[in-house]
């Protein structure tokens, strides 16, 4: 049987990558918690996975000038959030979302981490047999 | 790569907080400021935030923070009659500043409370690319 390091990881490489992506947003909008007009944004952690495992819809090319159908291996679809109490400012930043979906994130962020931690290892011990 | 720009993001928002601090801590100063004429009285400033997008990275483009301004609030000072004081114009009238320290004290707490929810993002994520440095070890 061959072992396919690419396999072995994609899952999780790409859960790092939607957890990353997600605390950039959600710093953004923190940053600008106090800039009128800022409108929050966010990304749908469960979708954005839950997509990775479909087969992605492939445009039919007839040409070989054809371009690949855009969509984006490696990121999630990025939507604004709808304020619980909207701002006389016109800005949507609700702190206190936003200190809860970072815990969140980076509590999911460590959890892969530990995962791959746990893959390596075994792959380690494999290799040594000790 | 994403934790990296979390960095900027935070230290934006920390560095335009300061400066909304700073802009209270001369409001506050000077707010038993006084002169001579109307012109020359202090007027309270406001630091004006706008938001940066980084024109890379499309959707995902990062938003940071900047002060694109300050501006200087135009409530006139408040005439006041000591015909005593050195600075007393010829009818005896001098001018305060208009600062109103409520409003200041407001403005010093959020910006305290927002620069501090920087510092806990800018935690968590070196945290979490600590943790992704020694991934394996």
């Amino acid at each position: 049987m061959a072992l396919n390091i690419d396999k072995l990881f994609a899952g999780h490489a790409r859960a790092l990558g939607i957890a990353n992506q997600r605390l950039q947003l959600l710093a953004a909008n923190v940053a600008n918690a106090d800039t009128p007009n800022f409108k929050a944004r966010d990304i749908d952690f469960k979708g954005a996975m839950q997509e990775a495992g479909q087969q992605k819809v492939q445009l039919k090319a007839t040409h070989p000038k054809h371009l690949a159908s855009v969509g984006s291996a490696n990121r999630a679809e990025v939507q604004y959030r709808v304020p619980d109490q909207p701002s006389l400012d016109g800005n949507t930043v609700d702190t206190q979302r936003e200190s809860s979906a970072i815990a969140e994130t980076a509590v999911r962020y460590q959890t892969t981490l530990t995962f791959l931690n746990h893959r390596i290892q075994s792959l380690r011990l494999a290799i040594t047999g000790r | 790569m994403g934790l990296f720009d979390v960095f900027d993001i935070a230290g934006s928002a920390m560095s335009a907080q300061s400066v909304r601090l700073n802009t209270t801590a001369s409001n506050l100063a000077n707010a038993n400021s006084v002169a001579g004429t109307a012109a020359a009285a202090y007027r309270s400033r406001q630091p004006v935030f706008e938001t940066v997008l980084n024109e890379q990275g499309g959707d995902f483009a990062s938003a940071s923070v900047k002060v694109a301004g300050i501006v200087q609030s135009d409530v006139p000072p408040s005439r006041v009659h000591q015909p005593g004081h050195p600075a007393a114009d010829a009818e005896g009238f001098v001018y305060m500043s208009n600062v109103n320290a409520i409003d200041e004290m407001v403005n010093m707490i959020s910006a305290s409370r927002s620069y501090q929810n920087s510092v806990e993002v800018l935690n968590t994520s070196k945290d979490l690319l600590l943790r992704t440095l020694s991934l394996g070890q």
